[in-house]
């Protein structure tokens, strides 16, 4: 009933608004249609005037409301980030001003040379000397720009330190899941035709590195301070790692592993305090369309003291104990699971594929 | 000289006779349907163009909802839209397939299609001094083709399992795979015949334009005389011709992977359970061969409404465009850099960092001639004597999208911001802003500037202030805010927030976008009821040049027939911009240069 009463109410406001702006034809004819274009012609004018300082008022505003929902206020919680951090507030800086200049001049230019009856154009066709500035400065102003962005680009894209920890990560419809290399620092081979039951990420576990490594969804676990490299696959569609609190993102492709690699500085509960935000959790959102689940597709990372996930480390099993359960040596023995450099090679006659 | 003036005359007078044959068995479909007359092939551009801005701005106006509204439900929707809303609710497959047909339709049909296929149509042999294009035949297969293109588009929002839902950058996998979204299953299909369709119609137009405006110019209008108008759809149209196959390659290789087996863009994948042989393909090739046209694309949209802004301005600041040339210039240089960016869409899908650093450079380049533009447009409105007509406020609002939408660019093309802002609400507000509203604002401009030359009529100038008001201040206020979500990582096609504690915050901002954009998409109204009223009862214009312009289709009779001119074609003897020149208003291009007349 009362989506009815709405659109009555806004096809009354359009018959109304339709009807005046129709009578007002008649008005300016019977006025004159000179006087009437004058009066318009002013009234326009002194729009535009009020469309810029109430526009101006509205930018500055409009940032008092939400600069604080943005990331700036609680900073980047990685090296890569405070760089973007600070490349953004340059950019800002200098498009702010050009912004401002040219908004400014094209509206109170606008308004200053309205058609009068004192006042006749001014022939003015060209001017190579002012063509040139306005050529020159914004090819120096970019040019900082683009230099400034390409030192930090390679560095971003550059190779890992080679003391980086390694996580793989694999998107799916629409989950995110972790493999960590154990004890051997390896990731272990994968086939995508293996992919079958209990072997999710389709791992090869012929290749001795892989009986250590060990696979978690949805919650991803780091140190703080130390480098992280990820490598990042996707099975079944395009998806996108993105990390928007450590300014990172890079898509997840099948067949086209990618890497990516940053140092957390802050671990989740001194984010918690920075951003005023008892329920702060790092969240890798799925940044690439990837079908009807794609909003939904969350990840979490907690970044903790080195200890901290040292011990969360320790209590995790080899995915190769989950895969096949009966491989897992009985709880008397309290065995250091998957050193992989003992483990039996023969394991070929159980495996899916029998590759 | 004046023995070729004679001969010039004689084959005018042959052409127009031969013309005047033709204007006696016209039947109504060869008058309105199948019609060979550039001028209502434009209109029908124009007016299936409209249809479809409707389409797809209730389009928008849905998901907005969805995204304003999240937790509500509305009953009605359900009865619109069936089992997309069950429950009065949008389900997430059916949001992704509004929000792709929106795009779909709004890049291609309306702005290409609707904003291009009408004014190159309705523009370049009028203000080159032609009778026609170089091919009224393959003019109307133009139109024909992109009918059929629409039909078929129009026809996947009907079949049980939905229209494509791949986002309108249709990225492979996700579009290939039926298993992987019910939107990849026939609505995909039907997408890539549709876009075949609509690129062999952008084709045929465009390599008319290309040859008309090279072969059948006037006499005396040398290129460096041509109206800043036909400069741009120039470009436009060779962008167009040069880019649109790459897309046809990609859509046809796409095709084959979906249907016959291929593996171009499929390797390693694992969908729904089920273990697919492809091996060795790239999906990234897609992106390449996309973004190859999906960038020239967006020149395709922008420089029409560029051009119609420049000759606005002018002839509403009673002042020459300034720099005639650099404007030239630079609409040249942003069609060459136009082919050489494209890989900025890739900067995060693990593209070579090298690379990258090139398309960085090739990138902010662009803004140099945008610059110079802006500047120049500036400049002309120095010392003007300005009348601000509805057409005159919207070209204005051109330019100041064009500074807010074209400012953002400089930080999505520098690839290290963009890793954070890619995919951002940042990228949303960006192209909506620069090539949307922008785009919209110069459509806008030309309708109100020509409507007098289309229907010999004007259009209602109130409804029209009302509207552009509207207008501009509805796509500031929706579009400004979205870059605060953008800086907050806040991700693009995303069906509903709540969940996410680094992004629900921005709820009340959603509510009030969404909001805006009815009110906005109810001003267009305005618009589409102001046009079709004039149509029909709009004040009759009864002067030839009701705007005082200096170009050449305001020297045809107030309704040119299909010929355009009953006479001879004129002969030019000026560029398009002496306003205000020796203490005159306007000096249109057919007035022979005085003995006395200044140099500049």
């Amino acid at each position: 009933m009362t989506e009815i009463f709405l659109i009555a109410i806004a096809v009354m406001i359009f018959v109304v608004i339709f009807q005046i702006a129709k009578a007002s034809e008649y008005v300016s004819v019977l006025k004159g249609e000179e006087r009437a274009k004058k009066q318009t012609n002013k009234i326009n004018a002194f729009m535009l005037i009020v469309f810029l300082v109430l526009g101006l008022i509205g930018c500055w505003w409009c940032n008092e409301l939400y600069y604080g929902k943005t990331l700036f206020p609680q900073g980047a919680a990685s090296e890569h980030g405070q760089k973007i951090d600070l490349m953004l507030y340059i950019t800002i800086g200098v498009t702010g001003v050009v912004f401002l200049i040219t908004q400014v001049l094209l509206f109170w230019f606008a308004f200053k040379y309205q058609e009068r009856d004192d006042r006749k154009a001014y022939y003015f066709p060209h001017n190579t000397k002012l063509e040139l500035i306005w050529t020159t400065v914004p090819a120096i102003f970019l040019t900082v720009l683009v230099v400034f962005g390409l030192k930090y680009w390679f560095k971003m894209t550059g190779e890992a330190p080679k003391e980086s920890i390694i996580v793989e990560v694999t998107g799916h419809q629409f989950a995110w899941e972790f493999r960590y290399p154990g004890a051997d620092k390896i990731l272990g081979k994968k086939d995508y035709k293996l992919t079958k039951g209990a072997n999710g990420l389709g791992v090869d576990f012929n290749d001795p590195a892989s009986l250590d490594d060990i696979h978690v969804a949805a919650t991803m676990h780091l140190p703080v301070n130390k480098p992280v490299k990820l490598v990042i696959n996707a099975q079944d569609v395009i998806h996108d790692v993105g990390l928007s609190h450590f300014r990172l993102k890079m898509d997840a492709v099948p067949g086209i592993p990618t890497t990516m690699w940053f140092t957390p500085l802050y671990t989740t509960e001194e984010m918690k305090v920075r951003s005023n935000n008892p329920n702060f959790v790092y969240e890798i959102s799925c940044d690439q369309m990837c079908g009807k689940g794609h909003f939904s597709m969350r990840g979490v990372i907690i970044v903790e003291s080195e200890a901290d996930y040292n011990k969360w480390l320790a209590t995790q099993q080899p995915e190769y104990y989950t895969v096949f359960p009966d491989k897992k040596p009985k709880p008397a023995g309290d065995v250091v699971p998957a050193d992989s450099t003992k483990k039996p090679i023969q394991l070929s006659a159980i495996l899916p594929s029998g590759k | 000289m004046s023995n070729t003036i004679t001969s010039q005359e004689q084959d005018t007078q042959v052409v127009h006779e031969a013309h005047g044959e033709h204007h006696h068995h016209e039947t109504f479909i060869t008058k309105y349907v199948f019609s060979q007359d550039h001028k209502m092939i434009a209109k029908q551009f124009l007016i299936t163009g409209m249809i479809w801005a409707i389409i797809g701005g209730l389009f928008s106006v849905l998901f907005r909802l969805q995204l304003g509204y999240p937790e509500s439900t509305f009953p009605w929707l359900e009865d619109l839209l069936g089992h997309w809303a069950k429950g009065g609710k949008l389900q997430p497959e059916f949001y992704y397939a509004l929000v792709t047909m929106h795009g779909t339709i709004l890049v291609f049909f309306v702005l290409t299609a609707g904003l291009s296929g009408t004014f190159a149509n309705f523009l370049i042999p009028l203000q080159i001094g032609a009778r026609d294009m170089a091919s009224p035949m393959l003019n109307m297969l133009s139109y024909w083709f992109f009918f059929l293109a629409s039909v078929i588009m129009f026809s996947s929002l009907f079949v049980q399992t939905g229209p494509a839902s791949g986002g309108w950058t249709i990225y492979p996998p996700l579009s290939a795979l039926g298993d992987a979204s019910s939107g990849s299953k026939i609505g995909m299909d039907l997408w890539l015949v549709s876009m075949a369709m609509f690129i062999v119609s952008s084709l045929l137009g465009g390599l008319n334009y290309i040859s008309t405006i090279l072969n059948m110019r006037t006499k005396g209008m040398s290129m460096t005389r041509l109206p800043l108008t036909i400069w741009a759809l120039f470009f436009t149209a060779v962008l167009g011709v040069l880019s649109f196959p790459v897309l046809l390659s990609g859509a046809i290789l796409l095709l084959f992977d979906r249907n016959l087996g291929t593996s171009f863009f499929l390797s390693d994948i694992v969908v729904a359970g089920k273990i697919l042989p492809n091996e060795g393909g790239s999906a990234i090739l897609f992106q390449h061969l996309f973004w190859f046209l999906g960038h020239p694309e967006v020149y395709i949209i922008l420089l029409p409404a560029m051009g119609m802004s420049s000759e606005i301005i002018s002839v509403s600041s009673r002042k020459p465009i300034f720099g005639y040339m650099a404007m030239v210039g630079s609409l040249f240089a942003i069609a060459i850099l136009a082919f050489l960016v494209w890989a900025h869409h890739m900067f995060v899908t693990g593209l070579n960092p090298f690379l990258g650093a090139f398309f960085v450079l090739l990138t902010l380049l662009i803004a140099v001639p945008s610059a110079i533009k802006v500047f120049n447009w500036l400049t002309t409105l120095w010392r003007a004597s300005i009348r601000f007509t509805p057409q005159m406020l919207f070209a204005i609002g051109f330019v100041s999208m064009f500074i807010s939408g074209g400012l953002t660019g400089i930080f999505l093309g520098n690839s290290a911001l963009d890793i954070h802002l890619h995919d951002t609400y940042f990228v949303v507000a960006h192209f909506h802003i620069v090539m949307g509203v922008a785009s919209f604002m110069g459509m806008f401009a030309g309708v109100y500037h020509w409507f007098p030359k289309m229907y010999g009529r004007y259009m209602n100038q109130t409804l029209g202030y009302i509207h552009f008001w509207i207008t501009i201040i509805g796509a500031y206020l929706i579009f400004w805010p979205m870059h605060y979500e953008g800086l907050a990582g806040m991700p693009r096609r995303y069906y509903d927030f709540s969940m996410w504690e680094s992004f629900k915050m921005f709820a009340g901002l959603n509510q009030f976008i969404s909001f805006v954009s009815m009110i906005v998409f109810a001003g267009q109204l305005l618009f589409v009821v102001n046009f079709f009223y004039s149509i029909f009862k709009g004040r009759k214009v009864t002067t030839t040049n009701p705007w005082g312009s200096n170009t050449l289709e305001w020297t045809t009779p107030i309704r040119p027939g299909h010929g355009n001119w009953a006479g001879e074609i004129p002969e030019v003897h000026r560029g398009a911009y002496d306003y205000g020149k020796d203490g005159r208003e306007f000096i249109p291009q057919t007035e022979a240069v005085g003995a006395n007349e200044s140099h500049h």
